[in-house]
C-alpha cells in the first residue's frame, strides 16, 4: 500500500501580503490586487497592468543577508517555505533532515536576474557581469536556496510545465512520499516574471487582457467580455508529509492529497486541444488515482485563465469527465483576484483548494457578467458560496500542452 | 580614507548591520566576515569601479583583510 499524504501547513507570499490567511480572506472578499504596473515603464506596452507585489516583505522572515543573493523569485519561494513549516509546527532552524525534501515548480526562474546582467554585459562589458549570476538565475536556485536555509538534505528538485509547473510539483512530491523515499516534502511553486520582456513577449501572442482603464475587472474567466490573462507573481507551498510522520509528530491535518495526474495534449506549441484531450486524460487519471467518482467532486478550483481558447475548452473537459454532474458542481476561479502566477499558479490554487475545505466556503469567480454560453458551468459567480465540501479539484494547464490535476479531500482518519 | 571606502562597498555588498559594521576594523578577515570566493570577486569588481584601478586576479588570494586591500590600493595610487 503507497503511503497516506497530508497537507500539513500552508505559505504563500502574494500581493496581499505573507500567509495564506491573507489571500483566503481576498478571494473571499474578491478584491483584485491587479493595478497599474509600477515596476516598469509601461508607455509603449499594450498592456499597463499586472497583480505585482509592489512591496515584498521579506525581511521578517529571511536575513537581507541571505536573501540580497536570491533572484527575486527565490526570494518569494523562499519567504513562502518558511511561513509553510512555521504554519506546520516546523522548526526552521534545523540540520541534516535526511528524509525531508523540496520540489518546486517555475515558469522563468531568475529571469530579472538574466535581464539586468546581459544589460550590464552590453553596457559594461565581459568582466563586470556578477559571480553571482548564474546562482541567481537558475530555475533550480528556489528549491537549493530551500533546502540550504532549512537544512532539507532530501532530494531537492525543480520541475518546469510551464503554467502547469506548481501543479506537477506538488505530483512529484505527493509520489516521492508514497513511494516511501520522502517523509515530508515541501512543496509548491514561484514566479515573478512582471518584467518588461514577458509581457512584451505575452502581448505579441495576445495572451494579455488589454482593458487597462478598468485592471480589477480585467481578467474575467468564463465571460463572453474576456480578452486574455493578467500576469501575476508570488509563491505559494505546501507541507506535505506522509500520515504516519503527521500522526507522530502530533501534527494538525488541513486535508489529504488524494491524487494527482497529468498528461499532455501533443498537439500545439501554445493552442489547446480543441476537445480538451489532455485535461481530460489527466481529470481521468487525477480521479482514478483518489479513488473518486465525478459525483464525489464538491468543487472544481479551474485552471480559467480568462483567455478566449483556455476557458471553452476547459469547459468543455470538465462536461466531458463529469458528464451530467458537470451542471451541479460549483466550479470557482482565483485568476482575477491573484492575477496568473504563471509556473506558480497551480500551487497557489492549491493552497485555495485546501483553504476551501477548511473553511467550507467557495471563493467566488470575479467579473462575471455576461456567462459565455460555450463556458456551460455551474460557476460561483462574483459572491462566495459556504457549502460543506468533501473533495475539491485543482486544475492546471499550459503552454505547450501540459495538463495536471490535483485532488484534495477532508481528511479521515 | 581608502579604508572608509573599502568598508562602505563591503557593507553594501554584505548587506551588514550598523553594530556589525563598527566592529570593523583593518584587521577585520575575509574569513569572519563570511565573504566567500563569488564575494571577493564582486566587491573587487566595485573597488575597481570606485577607485577606477584594476586589480588582477592573483592578488585576490594575497587579501587575506580588509586592511591588506586598503593597503594595495594606496600603493597603486600613491605611487
Amino acid at each position: 500500500m503507497p503511503k497516506r499524504v497530508v497537507v500539513t501547513g500552508m505559505g504563500c507570499v502574494t500581493p496581499f501580503g505573507n500567509g495564506w490567511q491573507k489571500l483566503w480572506d481576498n478571494l473571499i472578499a474578491g478584491n483584485s490586487a491587479v493595478s497599474e504596473i509600477s515596476s516598469f515603464d509601461t508607455s509603449n506596452f499594450r498592456t499597463k497592468i499586472a497583480a505585482e507585489i509592489k512591496n515584498p516583505d521579506i525581511d521578517p522572515l529571511i536575513s537581507k543577508q541571505i536573501y540580497r543573493k536570491f533572484d527575486r523569485f527565490s526570494q518569494f519561494a523562499a519567504a513562502a517555505a518558511k511561513l509553510a513549516l512555521l504554519d506546520a509546527g516546523i522548526d526552521p532552524e534545523c540540520s541534516g533532515r535526511k528524509r525531508f525534501g523540496v520540489a518546486l515548480g517555475n515558469g522563468f526562474g531568475g529571469i530579472n536576474t538574466a535581464l539586468s546582467q546581459f544589460e550590464t554585459l552590453q553596457s559594461r562589458g565581459t568582466k563586470r557581469v556578477s559571480p553571482f549570476c548564474i546562482p541567481m538565475m537558475l530555475s533550480s536556485s528556489a528549491a537549493s536556496n530551500i533546502s540550504m536555509l532549512f537544512g532539507l538534505n532530501g532530494a531537492s528538485e525543480t520541475v518546469s510545465t510551464a503554467c502547469a509547473s506548481s501543479s506537477d510539483a506538488i505530483g512529484l512530491a505527493l509520489e516521492k512520499i508514497r513511494s516511501g523515499e520522502a517523509d515530508l516534502m515541501l512543496c509548491g511553486g514561484s514566479e515573478a516574471a512582471v518584467n518588461p520582456l514577458i509581457v512584451a513577449a505575452f502581448s505579441s501572442m495576445r495572451a494579455l487582457s488589454e482593458k487597462n482603464e478598468t485592471p480589477q475587472e480585467a481578467c474575467r474567466p468564463f465571460d463572453k467580455e474576456r480578452d486574455g490573462f493578467v500576469i501575476g507573481e508570488g509563491a505559494a507551498m505546501l507541507m506535505l508529509e506522509s500520515l504516519e510522520s503527521a500522526t507522530a509528530r502530533k501534527a494538525g491535518i488541513y486535508a489529504e492529497l488524494a491524487g494527482y495526474g497529468a498528461a499532455n495534449d501533443a498537439f500545439h506549441l501554445t493552442q489547446p486541444e480543441p476537445d480538451g484531450l489532455g485535461l481530460v486524460n489527466a481529470l481521468k487519471a487525477a480521479l482514478s488515482d483518489a479513488g473518486c467518482r465525478p459525483e464525489d467532486v464538491g468543487c472544481i478550483n479551474a485552471h480559467g485563465t480568462g483567455t478566449v481558447a483556455n476557458d471553452r475548452v476547459e469547459a468543455a473537459a470538465i462536461r466531458t469527465v463529469f458528464g451530467d454532474f458537470a451542471g451541479k458542481i460549483p466550479v470557482t476561479a482565483n485568476k482575477p483576484v491573484t492575477g496568473h502566477l504563471l509556473g506558480a499558479a497551480g500551487a497557489l490554487e492549491a493552497v485555495a483548494s485546501v483553504a476551501t475545505l477548511i473553511k467550507d466556503e467557495i471563493p467566488p469567480v470575479i467579473n462575471l457578467k455576461n456567462q459565455d454560453p460555450e463556458c456551460r458551468l455551474n460557476l460561483v459567480a462574483n459572491t462566495s458560496k459556504k457549502a460543506e465540501i468533501e473533495t475539491v479539484v485543482s486544475e492546471s494547464s499550459g503552454f505547450g500542452g501540459h495538463n495536471s490535476v490535483l485532488i484534495f479531500k477532508k481528511f479521515k482518519g | 580614507m581608502y579604508f572608509e571606502k573599502i568598508v562602505e562597498i563591503v557593507t553594501n555588498h554584505l548587506a551588514l548591520d550598523e553594530e556589525t559594521v563598527k566592529q570593523l576594523t583593518p584587521g577585520s578577515s575575509m574569513k569572519e566576515m563570511k565573504i566567500d570566493s563569488l564575494d571577493i570577486v564582486e566587491i573587487i569588481m566595485k573597488i575597481e569601479d570606485e577607485f577606477e584601478i584594476e586589480i588582477p586576479d592573483e592578488k585576490l588570494k594575497e587579501f587575506q583583510n580588509l586592511g591588506d586591500i586598503a593597503k594595495y590600493i594606496q600603493q597603486i595610487k600613491e605611487s
